[in-house]
């Protein structure tokens, strides 16, 4: 287990490029973890922000994942829906190193509407 | 290795000389030292440690070394002459071990104990060894040094299998030099993308292309496991999906560290890099540092060109004329003869950002340009750099692009003609004799008159002369020639396939199997896709264009399928997913009713239904226990009833001639005997089908795609109907006498609508577009059609028919269904799942 800022969800292949995968946080809201087509990494909470969508399903696509539920497209940079939609769904900060996946411990604990996040590039 | 040995200069130093002792040989702690004696040559008495037993040389350059393409001696920056003319005392072969601040001296593994006035760090980066089981076996090299080289090219001398770990910028240049020393390359990398740092997803796929046409293979997504060797030396690796690939070389390239041991043990602070400010200087006044070991503003850099400015920075503090180092834009050209590849900045995209691409099939090129508020921001060129630099010039300047940026793409040439920055102004003053589509061989004048001639959309453009109608990359100029010779009356085609494309579904179909296309990243390139790696619109049709073209030979991607065809069964609002087991013409029995209720029990399932296509369908089962469900149903001797799919849904049967008192002929068994040989195609869109044992019509088989009708004299078909949105009736498309004669039309007509159709149309606008008649003709016009277009179906479909659900039980894509881990988050902790 490892402690400080940073939550290691382990390595960057347990998710194939193009996909994302979940993360439930007891008593919070369940994570989605994704892997661009280019190699970036991003997270942000499972839930589109029309109607609670679980984005982890949506095809990826760009920086950008379309909710399965109605299509709406979301920045997986900023959470936020592009084009002719308003909403924004909460960004977790996450970085890559050497290899293993790490998200910010306390954007973990406590999902919450705040700052973009920032998307990292796998060593 | 040497012996280590100093070598003193000529001239002795001077009394009063500040000294200065540079840890690293290398290229940064030569620079450094280079730029110093430009300002001051008589300020220091100089002493330079070099782990390495030579002369610095330029590191960068061991790529060609490596390919054959240079000698040793071509490399060498600087020769023992530069060391004795400046007074330097190069220490080679002997390693500093440890740095003594209080005394300010450092010592190394001889003894030699060296006092300093200035230290400077400059031991640049260690190769990452990835710490898998083998790695240090005999045989496992890196790509750092010269003695890296040597080992290689020992190696290539007898031939043999190599594998290279990393597909970065190193590593394929390793690659490169081992392929052209005549041993047989592997390249193993992580990430899906070659040189992903630098390069997109479709220069990527464009590298891959030309690297395998020059005889290596590529492994992408590739973890390696372990290297396997035997009596303490490689014989080769294994890939965590168990894939062994044989070596007799394996080169870890797989990324670099910075190297900050030393300072570190110093007491000096360290993060990524060794942390200095903008004069290079560390925590300790005394002590700088340069280079690839250190971080500046956060940044760690692995390539040459910030390189130099840290060094004039350096410089310039360490003469006392201090200027500061704001950090490096870089870019990145890949060393491999024959291959132009340019890339700078953030091409990552991101909020605010726009691409303009620019693809050329025919001369393989990709061009990529990122803009931010008119400013270029990050850039990928492929098989065309010419303006690498000047791009890379604009961006560095951040240079307000909003006048010129219609035809940045172009090239300097081009952007900076004056008026032409206007593509249409542009156009219009091209001679008449200009050169438009080069594929056709046709020339403004022809375009002009064929336009002036009364063709005013695209379409007839291509169709009257031509122009555009083969690659396609013209199509920007003909739409302006269309604009500037019409004015306004220009009509709108056929809509594009999607945003990212001004192609329509039918020219994007046809090209596919004219040009022989088998990929998805294949087509976006030959077909000059304005998006790096498509939407969510185009990529689920092309993965079905390209399966339906090349049956048993594409490999279905899934990351291009809706949710539903992911996961084998239909999400719903709540993110739970229904599962649908097939029921072969509706009909079931207690063993598969007995599995069904033991499922909706043992899962809790909130709701079972009986659907409209006479089947059940179990509601609320998590993504997790799906394959749980679908193992229980497929012991009871059930499979995918392909619910979620584009693809043949359900055949809805009546009961017909075996119990019916008007039943005309068997359209039970007819039902099943159609859903056997359909079942588990994938269509442009859901299919439905229905046999009604006579003209009562209880299956209601003239509102389904296709439809069977018995009568006492045989079989009446029916297609196009739908009973969705826009309830449309069947056509009837001929009678039959044989059920034999029922499956093959049934069979001929799905695979002219798999053919023929656009993704996402259902049969009933298929028809409405193309016409009846069209479809008669396809089919009649030619006796063996039928025959043919069946042949074609039923061999497509022995690729389709395996259970999905069987597969996903025994295991296959558990990522699907599992998730990452469970966090508990008082504490933030985490647990495997």
């Amino acid at each position: 287990m490892m402690f400080g800022d940073w939550l290691d969800i382990g390595p960057v292949t347990q998710i194939e490029a193009g996909t994302a995968r979940t993360l439930p946080v007891q008593g919070g809201e369940e994570i989605a973890v994704f892997h661009t087509m280019r190699g970036e990494f991003f997270a942000l909470v499972n839930a589109c922000p029309h109607r609670k969508g679980p984005l982890s399903q949506g095809i990826v696509h760009g920086d950008v994942v379309t909710c399965p539920l109605h299509n709406w497209t979301i920045s997986l940079r900023s959470g936020n829906a592009l084009g002719s939609d308003e909403g924004c769904v909460p960004s977790i900060p996450l970085k890559v190193d050497a290899g293993r996946i790490y998200l910010k411990r306390s954007a973990v604990v406590a999902p919450r509407a705040g700052p973009a996040g920032t998307g990292a590039r796998a060593a | 290795m040497n012996a280590p040995m100093s070598i003193k200069g000529r001239s002795s130093p001077a009394r009063g000389r500040e000294r200065l002792v540079v840890i690293g040989n290398g290229m940064a702690g030569c620079r450094a030292v280079e730029e110093i004696l430009a300002r001051a040559p008589d300020r220091y008495d100089i002493t330079i440690f070099g782990a390495e037993p030579r002369v610095n040389y330029n590191r960068i350059m061991l790529s060609p070394v490596l390919a054959g393409e240079k000698r040793f001696e071509e490399i060498v920056i600087n020769p023992q002459e530069w060391y004795d003319d400046n007074a330097i005392t190069l220490v080679w072969g002997d390693r500093v071990d440890y740095i003594d601040r209080e005394h300010k001296s450092v010592v190394a593994r001889s003894g030699r104990v060296e006092p300093y006035d200035r230290l400077l760090i400059a031991t640049g980066s260690d190769p990452f060894i990835i710490p898998v089981p083998g790695h240090d076996l005999d045989g496992v090299v890196t790509f750092r040094d010269l003695d890296d080289v040597d080992r290689m090219l020992a190696a290539a001398e007898t031939g043999g299998d190599a594998v290279v770990i990393g597909g970065g910028l190193l590593g394929l240049e390793a690659a490169h030099g081992l392929s052209l020393r005549g041993m047989k390359v592997t390249v193993v990398h992580l990430m899906p993308t070659l040189m992903e740092r630098q390069l997109d997803e479709a220069a990527g796929w464009l590298l891959r292309k030309e690297l395998e046409g020059r005889g290596q293979t590529i492994l992408t997504g590739a973890n390696t496991k372990h290297i396997h060797g035997v009596d303490g030396r490689v014989v080769g690796i294994e890939l965590e999906d168990g894939t062994r690939v044989k070596a007799d070389i394996v080169v870890m390239a797989a990324g670099i560290r910075p190297a900050t041991g030393l300072a570190k043990a110093a007491g000096l602070d360290v993060e990524r890099g060794i942390l200095v400010d903008d004069h290079m200087v560390t925590s300790d006044p005394a002590i700088l540092a340069v280079g690839e070991c250190v971080q500046h503003r956060g940044l760690c850099y692995g390539l040459v060109a910030p390189l130099w400015d840290m060094c004039r920075s350096l410089a310039d503090f360490a003469t006392d004329a201090p200027t500061g180092y704001s950090g490096s834009v870089t870019s990145t050209k890949l060393k491999v003869s024959g291959i132009d590849l340019f890339s700078a900045g953030d091409f990552s995209g991101g909020e605010g950002c726009e691409d303009i691409v620019l693809r050329d099939a025919s001369r393989g090129i990709y061009k990529r340009i990122v803009l931010k508020d008119d400013r270029i921001v990050g850039t990928v060129l492929y098989g065309d750099t010419a303006d690498g630099n000047w791009y890379f010039d604009l961006m560095r300047r951040q240079e307000d692009l909003s006048d010129i940026r219609e035809g940045l793409i172009f090239g300097q040439a081009f952007a900076s003609g004056g008026a032409l920055a206007d593509p249409s102004a542009a156009v219009a003053a091209l001679s008449d004799d200009a050169e438009i589509c080069g594929c056709n061989g046709v020339s403004k004048g022809t375009v002009v008159k064929c336009i002036e001639g009364g063709a005013h959309s695209l379409d007839a453009v291509r169709a009257g002369c031509k122009a555009s109608a083969s690659c396609g990359s013209c199509t920007g100029l003909v739409e302006s020639l269309l604009s500037v010779t019409l004015g306004g009356d220009v009509e709108s085609g056929p809509k594009a396939m999607c945003k990212c494309t001004s192609f329509t579904h039918g020219d994007v179909r046809r090209q596919i199997v004219e040009k022989g296309l088998r990929e998805i990243p294949q087509v976006m390139q030959e077909l000059h896709w304005s998006t790096p790696d498509g939407c969510a619109s185009c990529r689920p049709a092309l993965n079905y264009y390209l399966l339906c073209a090349w049956p048993g030979e594409y490999v279905d991607d899934q990351k291009s399928r809706f949710v539903n065809e992911r996961m084998h069964a239909n999400i719903q609002k709540d993110g739970t997913y229904s599962v649908v087991p097939r029921m072969w013409g509706g009909i079931t029995n207690p063993r598969e009713l007995r599995a069904i209720a033991d499922v909706v029990e043992k899962y809790d399932a909130p709701m079972v239904k009986v659907t409209g296509g006479q089947r059940l369908d179990i509601f609320g089962i998590r993504k997790e226990d799906l394959p749980a469900v679908w193992a229980d149903l497929n012991a009871a001797g059930m499979v995918s009833g392909h619910a979620y799919g584009k693809s043949l849904r359900t055949v809805k049967t009546c009961v017909g001639s075996e119990w019916c008192r008007f039943g005309t002929q068997d359209s039970t068994g007819l039902g099943v005997q159609i859903e056997r040989m359909t079942w588990g195609s994938w269509m442009p869109h859901k299919f439905k089908i229905a046999v009604s044992g006579c003209p009562r019509n209880c299956a209601e088989a003239t509102i389904k795609d296709f439809g069977v009708v018995c009568v006492d004299s045989g079989y009446e078909l029916h297609v196009g109907g739908n009973g969705g949105i826009k309830v449309r009736a069947t056509d009837l498309l001929c009678k039959v006498e044989s059920e034999r004669e029922a499956l093959d039309h049934c069979a001929a007509f799905i695979q002219l609508y798999r053919e023929e159709a656009y993704y996402l149309e259902r049969t009933a606008p298929w028809i409405e577009r193309v016409g009846l008649d069209h479809v008669k003709e396809r089919l009649f016009s030619d006796p063996d059609t039928v025959a043919q277009l069946a042949a074609r179906f039923r061999f497509s479909q022995t690729f389709m028919q395996d259970d999905p659900w069987a597969r996903r039980a025994a295991g296959e894509r558990s990522d699907l269904h599992s998730h990452i881990a469970t966090v508990r988050p008082v504490a933030a902790e985490m647990e495997k799942a």
